[in-house]
């Protein structure tokens, strides 16, 4: 850092939010679990619900999830995180339990949950990292890697008359009562990101007015087990993910809508 | 109060939990424990307390797991193909170190099985029953007043060691009716300091039973192995019943226990001098009592519902200088004292 | 003349030893004010610097900052001269060699 100091450019306009902790990742270069602990961070502080909030941990590269926030925050079984959060939301309703989870674990081995987490309309908020892939396990097939990708598993590209199609949750999940707002997002440009944020705060903000089930997906990029640069991992997430999966709300109730003039910025 | 009231071994379950201070009750219905769930809906509302019918058993172990990890005594209740399901909740809970009570109303198995009562779980709770090194503390309620009484017991001895604690009836005992003089509720709970509540003005708190590094993983599970070692030290709990001039020693628990009484009556009158030493903790197992008794009596003889699973630890108990017969039934039916008489006298005449 | 609410000129601090060299603030500055650095860092990753020359076109735009949020480093600060984070510790546990990322996991 060469640069000296100038009186006048005093100003910190961006730093770490104090809800994240000053933790190394261990997520790869390029990875979107990055950009999206970020983003929830940052609504927690905006939102001043840190000292509130309950991370409900999942398995995958979420894992480790409760080393990088600085709030409380637990562990949950394999597909088990939407469980474990409605307990703690029944228990303690001022408190704000949110799962994180990716694509195995909510739409594999977790769909009963989440389902009927939706179903019964749980205050709980799910933050759903779809990247179309397993990551932490080393790159196997996912219930949302797209037909003919290629994938550890399904070496020859994923066939669908012998692996299924690709699962589209925030369709799925929308057709519940119960649910109050199911968005889906992607992280790979800057003004994605930034629309990102806005659905992740409308969320957490659905939670806190208790209006019902909230769910975000965030198309997210893996770039090691899509096994392309992190910069072609992005045009890869625009090319083949949006056209499956189109970013855009799929459930708005109106009282949502109402919170929502007041979300302003990312 | 010393009022009696006439009571369902399922129902006085529900109304022991409610009494020992159970705040949230998660459950999904089968067969022979649905009067217990269906209880719940209606009582836990009328005491203000939190009740959710799940959409699986894996469900409900997994929000035991969520209440008590945010310091609330909570409990599930299930048979024993449910009690499979939640086996994977049951090694979180016990590698993440969360109090929690589960009750296993034993049927008949293996597979679906029958709705018959059954003790074909022995070896799935108190040997631990899903992956990794622990143990759940067990009891073996015999009486529909014990079935009150150990599920009170269950929640203080989860919180006092942080375990989740296993109440094991059989179907037959959750069905029968007896009276029951209702205990005072618990007004006393300890302080939980490690639960997530929300990071208000201290650091935050982590649950959890996991470590990336193998050597930072061993520390916490030689604390399990510590605090299993305390359990099995002070939590033994047994009832030795004629056992002073008995020659012959019946070992049984549960719906088994109650058959081998009557047995031990008609045995008495014939003469037979026959007592029944009835382990009341499952684990731990009352090993040293029992291995006291191989210097008193010559025959032992276990009774339990399964092909012989008690009989294993009955055994390790005695070591090799005592002889020990089995008399049983399984698959969902009930053994009656003229089958165990039979035994009694083929053995001792 | 033009008010502007930003200060005329910003500056982007990054936490080299951080970054995972993933580059994609670099590609996403429209100013191309970053560039990848001629060294590796402790991590074996050759991370993303400021280039110099070019350092006063910095605006203060903070899409490098959003783009901080894609790649996994949340220690860009732009227009602040002062590291805003300390030196993380975990990596000093890194320096004495305990494993790749430091004492990460909390015994309870």
């Amino acid at each position: 850092m060469a640069h000296t100091n100038d009186k006048e450019l005093e100003t910190v306009l961006y730093q770490r939010p104090e809800s994240m902790e000053a933790h190394p990742f261990h997520f790869c270069p390029g990875c979107g679990h990055g950009t999206v602990f970020r983003l929830v961070a940052e609504v927690i502080d905006e939102l001043k619900i840190r000292e509130r909030a309950i991370c409900v941990a999942s398995i995958g590269c979420s894992v480790n999830s409760y080393e990088y926030f600085n709030f409380d925050g637990l562990e949950s079984a394999h597909g088990r995180a939407p469980a474990v959060a409605t307990a703690i939301k029944r228990c303690h309703p001022h408190l704000v339990p949110f799962t994180y989870q990716g694509d195995g674990d909510l739409a594999a081995i977790g769909t009963a949950e989440i389902v009927h987490a939706c179903a019964r309309g749980e205050n709980i908020t799910t933050i759903f990292v779809n990247n179309a892939i397993y990551g932490m396990t080393g790159g196997q097939m996912a219930p949302t890697t797209l037909a003919g990708m290629y994938s550890t598993s399904t070496t020859a590209g994923r066939k669908p008359s012998l692996a299924g199609y690709p699962i589209r949750v925030c369709e799925m999940l929308s057709t519940l009562e119960g649910t109050a707002y199911i968005a889906r997002v992607a992280v790979h440009s800057p003004a994605a990101v930034r629309k990102a944020k806005q659905a992740i705060k409308l969320a957490f903000r659905t939670h806190l007015a208790g209006l019902g089930m909230s769910l975000v997906e965030v198309l997210s990029p893996c770039p090691t087990n899509w096994r392309v640069e992190p910069i072609k991992a992005m045009d890869w997430l625009e090319k083949n993910m949006l056209p499956y999966y189109p970013p855009g709300e799929y459930k708005v109730i109106e009282a949502v809508a109402a919170l929502r003039k007041e979300v302003s910025h990312a | 109060m010393s009022e009696k009231t006439l009571m369902a071994g399922n129902i006085a379950i529900a109304e022991g939990a409610i009494l020992a201070g159970c705040q949230a009750y998660f459950g999904y219905p089968i067969t022979p424990q649905n009067e217990l769930l269906e209880h719940m809906s209606k009582r836990m509302p009328e005491e203000g307390r939190i009740f959710v019918q799940t959409e699986s058993e894996l469900s409900a172990i997994n929000m035991v797991y969520g209440a008590a990890a945010s310091g609330c005594r909570a409990m599930t209740s299930t048979s024993s193909p449910g009690f499979s399901l939640q086996q994977e909740g049951l090694s979180y809970m016990a590698g993440a170190q969360i109090p929690a009570v589960v009750v296993n109303v034993m049927r008949g198995g293996p597979g679906l099985g029958d709705i018959g009562g059954a003790q074909g779980d022995y070896f799935q709770a108190t040997k631990g029953g899903g992956h990794g090194d622990y143990n759940l503390i067990t009891l073996a309620p015999a009486s529909v007043q014990e079935m009150m009484d150990l599920a009170m017991l269950a929640f203080a001895l989860a919180d006092k060691y942080r375990n989740p604690v296993i109440l094991l009836p059989d179907g037959f005992l959750g069905q029968a009716v007896e009276p029951v003089t209702m205990r005072q509720p618990v007004t006393e709970f300890p302080d939980k300091p490690w639960a997530i509540t929300g990071a208000v003005g201290r650091p935050k708190n982590i649950i959890n039973s996991f470590a990336m590094d193998p050597a930072d993983y061993r520390p916490r599970v030689e604390l399990l192995r510590q605090k299993l070692m305390k359990i099995r030290q002070n939590e033994v709990r047994y009832e030795g019943i004629d056992l002073d001039d008995a020659s012959l020693i019946m070992v049984a628990y549960g719906s088994a226990f109650r058959s081998a009484m009557t047995a031990m009556k008609m045995a008495r009158e014939e003469g037979l001098k026959v007592g029944i030493f009835r382990p009341i903790t499952l684990f731990p197992f009352p090993t040293k009592p029992l291995h006291d008794l191989s210097r008193k009596a010559k025959h032992f003889l276990v009774v339990e519902l399964s092909f012989g699973q008690l009989i294993e630890d009955v055994r390790l108990s005695l070591g090799t200088g005592s002889q020990v017969d089995l008399v049983n039934q399984f698959g969902g039916v009930p053994i009656s004292a003229d089958e165990i008489l039979a035994a009694i006298e083929r053995i001792m005449k | 003349m033009v008010t502007l609410t930003k200060p005329k000129s910003s500056y982007v601090v990054i936490d080299t030893e951080r970054c995972k060299g993933c580059h994609l603030c670099i590609a996403f500055c429209p100013k191309k004010v970053l560039k990848p650095a001629s060294r590796i860092n402790r991590m074996g990753y050759t991370p993303a610097e400021v280039n110099e020359e070019k350092a006063r076109d910095c605006t203060g735009c903070g899409v490098c900052a959003i783009c901080a949020r894609i790649s996994p480093l949340p220690y860009i600060a732009p227009a602040g001269h002062k590291q805003v984070t300390p030196y993380p510790p975990a990596l000093e546990a890194f320096s004495v060699g305990k494993n790749a990322y430091g004492r990460q996991y909390r015994h309870r």
